[in-house]
């Protein structure tokens, strides 16, 4: 087992230091004001609302933590499972009927990769370690997701004169629609992929920095890493392919026709 | 000549029996009873109507919101949809190859309908000679890729191919190449054909039965001498 708690508290952070690092927000917002960027009302928001939601997510893990119970931490996936699906329709607005592969994909993708970490033994099956590597796993697999359907959502429009020709020769929808749900499942995944060739390179994953921060060894700090980044590549191949393969079909008939087509009136 | 798996009747190819399409709250297709022979037969009419769209009904890429279509006697919607697809063949208006070959496209069409591919022979019958089989389907023209999906099509053996203006994008040579395929297949692989053009001229090269519609009606069924006096 990873000895997070060990490290996580091992260094204190007052609320004047929080206070303090206001002043890069005051920075940001000087730059935007003096380049005339317009983005000093968005910046405002954007402070006041982490400040809030970060606070009541505090007290709300502090809570779960306290409370100890294997029920309530499940509860509380399921709430950011089905809030990820909310927030991922928004970005799927061209898929017809996206939140339910939504919401399936993202239920999948966090309850196979947390089951499949807790089966191997690397987490223990206790609130500390489910509530902050689930809330990971479900928020990449989300993103990954809304990726792969607003690109399927594109490719479906683009590429609806090669799908009907296809289903023109017979095909089935989803010999039809294979390469187009072949370059969604891609742009869902490929994000991801490339950051974890990357990191340690260009930049230090969050988790990281916030071990070495904290205190722990570099050893320890890098293993972790690695274990959530593995993590996170199963949890968004999971969610972008549950996603695409059960969004597609919203876009055919059953007798294998494109849906909402506009139709030629030459 | 390959008998249907699905149906043979020989009298009648299509009849439509008070058919009618509305799009966008727009009628497209109106009240429309007609028949369509074995043979050649061309759907002709002025730019919106509606003959691409009752093009895309016969192989039910769409389905009318009114009326029934029959083929070869019996409704269409009683055929598995792509069954009837791989019989009753559409070539659309614009070219949209899959990525790969020629050949590639091909062979994907012919293993779809179970049919072994006769390469240079299919490539033939769509006015191109077997050097088009190892083209990148990117780097052809339009009037090659039109060509290439008839080829496709008829890789495909169907005995109706349904054909969406095959010559709007060409100049005249390579509309030349294309009918003289269309006319040596129906010549060799007995195959009925059912053409739209905008072009009478074409209709009176192509077909001995016509098809005319104005704004979604029947405007004239018939013989071609009847319909294009």
């Amino acid at each position: 087992m990873i000895p997070l708690a060990a490290a996580a508290t091992s260094i204190h952070v007052a609320v004047w230091q929080v206070a303090a690092s206001l002043a890069l927000v005051a920075l940001a917002a000087a730059i935007s004001f003096w380049q005339k960027a317009d983005l000093e009302r968005d910046i405002a928001v954007a402070t006041g609302r982490s400040i809030v939601q970060l606070t009541l997510v505090g007290y709300a893990i502090k809570l779960i933590f306290d409370v100890d119970s294997i029920w309530l931490v499940l509860a509380l996936l399921a709430v950011m499972v089905l809030f990820g699906a909310i927030t991922a329709r928004h970005r799927a607005a061209k898929v017809p009927g996206s939140f339910r592969p939504l919401l399936i994909a993202l239920a999948l993708a966090g309850g196979a990769t947390l089951g499949l970490v807790v089966a191997l033994g690397i987490f223990e099956p206790t609130p500390r370690y489910l509530v902050p590597v689930g809330g990971m796993v479900i928020g990449n697999a989300m993103t990954a997701s809304a990726v792969a359907l607003n690109r399927l959502g594109d490719e479906m429009g683009d590429a609806r004169a090669r799908i009907e020709a296809t289903l023109a020769l017979g095909a089935t929808a989803r010999e039809a629609a294979a390469p187009t749900v072949r370059r969604s499942l891609r742009s869902g995944m490929i994000a991801l992929v490339d950051s974890t060739k990357t990191t340690g390179l260009i930049f230090f994953p969050g988790t990281m920095v916030g071990m070495l921060l904290a205190g722990a060894s570099p050893t320890d700090a890098v293993r972790l890493q690695l274990i959530l980044l593995y993590t996170l590549l199963g949890s968004v191949s999971i969610s972008a392919l549950t996603a695409t393969l059960l969004a597609y079909r919203n876009f055919f008939t059953p007798a294998a026709q494109l849906r909402e087509l506009e139709e030629a009136t030459t | 000549m390959r008998q249907s798996p699905i149906s043979d009747d020989p009298a009648v190819l299509f009849e439509l029996r008070d058919v009618g399409l509305d799009r966008g709250g727009k009628t497209v297709l109106d009240a429309l009873s007609a028949g369509i022979p074995e043979g050649a037969t061309a759907i002709v009419g002025p730019s919106g109507a509606g003959k691409s769209t009752l093009l895309r009904l016969l192989n039910r890429l769409a389905d009318p919101d009114r009326g029934e279509i029959s083929y070869r006697g019996r409704a269409l919607t009683a055929y598995e949809p792509l069954a009837l697809r791989r019989e009753v063949g559409l070539v659309p208006q614009l070219p949209a190859l899959l990525e790969g070959t020629v050949e590639s496209n091909l062979r994907y069409a012919a293993k779809l309908a179970g049919e072994p591919l006769e390469l240079e022979k299919t490539l033939g019958h769509a006015g191109l000679d077997p050097s088009f089989a190892e083209r990148d389907v990117n780097k052809l023209s339009v009037g090659e890729q039109q060509r290439a999906m008839l080829a496709r099509a008829l890789a495909q053996r169907p005995r109706v191919l349904l054909l969406d203006e095959p010559t709007s994008a060409l100049d005249h040579a390579a509309r030349d190449t294309i009918e003289a395929a269309l006319a040596d297949l129906r010549r060799e692989l007995e195959i009925s054909t059912v053409l739209v053009s905008h072009d009478p001229e074409q209709a009176r090269r192509l077909s001995d039965w016509v098809l005319r519609l104005e704004g979604g009606r029947l405007g004239g069924c018939g013989p071609l001498a009847e319909v294009l006096a």
